[in-house]
């Protein structure tokens, strides 16, 4: 975070200043928890608990060694990304198709059908999870892995539908018109032709399904009861139980938990927005 | 759905009838097949737990009434089963008026609570994301570090923000406090007073929630065509002016879209209030979804009221985007 240097001929030097300040300011704030969390987690326990502020103070990494070594962290890592990765998989191969035939024909019901995507948008975690529960109870999925992937699929599904449409949509269906004249059916001609177009669009839906269930808690903590099943969500709460709450092992999972998807992130971002508003504004 | 999209042949054959029409009986039978497995998941995973939830909250379900038979063990060790007496029953719209005369529950000081958490993080949202957008639309060196870098909040999973700015709040230890005395003011106990604590969870939401805005705005403002701009600069127009009747009207479709699915978020966000506040002090911080949670899975488990909860929040929303979308609609929005 350098200062740059002033702006550009157009912009008076106040304005500049006024330009980077403001964005200085906000940068600041956008960084400064993750920056404090990471920080904290470099500080032994006695230090993270006092109430001056020092930026380091005898850092080490023993926080990461006992979260790693010494707790469940590694078995709730491993939990998420098994959750996460099926719930993306399921999610991606059912909409694909899907948000294909939304996108490309008119046939009749398809506004009711984007009407239902959308509703299912608004379903609040409070009245699918009591019955969502009471349905695994019933067959006997409690406390596993697939009680939260079929859980979350009611969440990525008409989420990955809805934004796989706005990906077909910015591929010209002159393809697919000249697909057909060549005589491929519509199944081959989006398996053929528009599918491997629509790639980057499948990854940044794939990956955004995939953080959207790497940070689900609700369910987590209601479905899974022993503690090696548990996900991050669920898991890293056990470190900051209401009396006595353990910082140094918190802010260190925390810093384990933000690196690996904020490095995805990073290489997604530029796709991610393209397409989650592309869905909403081509009704 | 009956149609699943194996079934590829044995539709459609049959005598030929040519043109137009055909061409469309095919078009759309491909559509539906096509749309179908998905139909069928959201019917299995969530209309069906729909009825089931809206159901539930007729009856007087609870851990304790729900199974049908009651079991137990005679001395030889094997099991006598009995009909529960205390089983779960039919109790109409009890829960309802429950709930809705604060009998039970409390369910209006919760339902101002949403009110005020929705419209406080939508609105400092939509606001902060678009100056931060507008600031970022202009051409300046190091824009583009800038924007990667404000983003960051974004991949930061909310339960890990939602720990990070407990950690940050901690009224002992926690920097805020810290800078507060540093300046020379009090402490606060951010999570002893309602809104100290509502302020608190707003605070790590807004946080969380900007960059979205930002960056969708962003994607809005690229799209408004340079030749408006130069159009109303030739008219001698101010800045001020170029905003208001060029940039906010460019960016309705996605202001539109992004303020309805953000106050659907917002409205449903439930691990920023469970963990940053939790409730304190004493439950008055809840909000809808979080107080449903609560029912259903703490203490004696009452799910029916749960789903009484889950019915009225959804009822809220479905009522909340119809209103909103018809509102687009009198404007003439297609959306």
């Amino acid at each position: 975070m350098t200062r740059k240097p002033r702006g550009r001929d157009q912009r008076s030097p106040l304005a500049s200043i006024g330009l980077h300040a403001t964005l200085l300011t906000a940068t600041t704030i956008a960084l400064f928890p993750v920056v404090w969390v990471f920080l904290a987690s470099l500080k032994p326990q006695d230090a993270i608990q006092s109430s001056e502020i020092r930026l380091f103070d005898h850092p080490t990494l023993e926080n990461y060694r006992r979260v790693l070594f010494e707790t469940s962290f590694p078995s709730w890592f491993l939990n998420s990304v098994v959750v996460a990765f099926f719930t993306m998989v399921i999610g991606i191969s059912m909409s694909a198709t899907a948000g294909y035939a939304l996108s490309r024909f008119n046939f009749p019901g398809k506004r009711s059908v984007m009407w239902l995507f959308l509703i299912t948008q608004m379903f609040p975690v409070a009245i699918l999870i009591v019955p969502i529960y009471t349905i695994m109870a019933n067959l006997g999925l409690i406390d596993t892995k697939a009680s939260l992937v079929i859980a979350y699929c009611s969440v990525a599904v008409p989420f990955c539908t809805w934004m796989l449409r706005g990906y077909f949509d910015t591929i010209p269906a002159e393809l697919d018109d000249a697909a057909a004249l060549d005589g491929l059916g519509p199944f081959k001609t989006f398996w053929y032709v528009v599918l491997p177009l629509a790639r980057p669009g499948l990854a940044v839906t794939a990956f955004y399904t995939f953080l959207t269930a790497w940070g689900e808690v609700a369910y987590a903590i209601a479905f899974i009861l022993s503690d090696k099943n548990l996900t991050l969500g669920a898991g890293l709460q056990q470190f900051v139980p209401r009396f006595n709450p353990q910082w140094d092992l918190l802010t260190a999972g925390a810093v384990l938990i933000m690196l690996p998807a904020s490095l995805v992130f990073y290489f997604a971002q530029k796709h991610l927005v393209a397409g989650l508003t592309a869905g909403g504004t081509k009704g | 759905m009956s149609a699943s999209s194996a079934a590829g042949p044995g539709v459609t054959p049959g005598p030929v009838r040519r043109g137009r029409l055909r061409r469309t009986l095919d078009r759309h039978w491909y559509a539906w097949a096509m749309v179908a497995p998905t139909i069928f998941v959201l019917g299995a995973l969530v209309l069906y737990p729909l009825v089931r939830g809206v159901l539930q909250s007729f009856t007087n379900l609870t851990e304790t009434n729900q199974r049908a038979e009651v079991c137990s063990k005679t001395l030889g060790g094997a099991q006598s089963c009995t009909p529960n007496p205390d089983r779960w029953h039919w109790v109409g719209l009890h829960n309802y008026t429950d709930l809705l005369t604060g009998e039970r529950g409390h369910f209006w000081l919760l339902l101002g609570n949403t009110v005020v958490w929705t419209v406080a993080c939508v609105l400092l949202h939509y606001l902060i994301g678009l100056g931060l957008a507008v600031v970022l639309n202009r051409n300046f060196r190091g824009r583009s570090l800038y924007r990667v870098l404000l983003i960051v909040p974004w991949a930061v999973p909310a339960f890990v923000s939602a720990f990070a700015w407990k950690f940050l709040f901690n009224p002992k230890f926690g920097l805020i406090n810290s800078i507060l005395v540093n300046l020379g003011l009090d402490p606060v106990e951010w999570f002893n007073h309602r809104w100290t604590a509502m302020f608190a969870a707003v605070a790590t939401n807004v946080w969380l929630g900007v960059p979205f805005m930002m960056v969708a705005i962003l994607g809005g403002l690229q799209s408004i065509p340079s030749e408006l701009y130069e159009a109303a600069e030739m008219d001698g127009t101010s800045p001020w002016q170029r905003f208001r009747h060029v940039t906010l009207p460019g960016l309705r479709p996605v202001s539109s879209t992004v303020i309805l699915l953000g106050t659907i978020w917002t409205f449903n966000m439930f691990p920023i209030i469970y963990f940053v506040t939790g409730g304190q002090p004493a439950g008055e911080t809840e909000i809808l979804v979080t107080g449903s949670y609560r029912a259903a899975f703490e203490g004696l488990r009452n799910y029916s009221l749960a789903a009484t909860y889950g019915v009225l929040i959804l009822a809220l929303l479905v009522v909340y985007a119809a209103a909103y979308r018809r509102a687009l609609k009198s404007k003439g929005e297609v959306w």
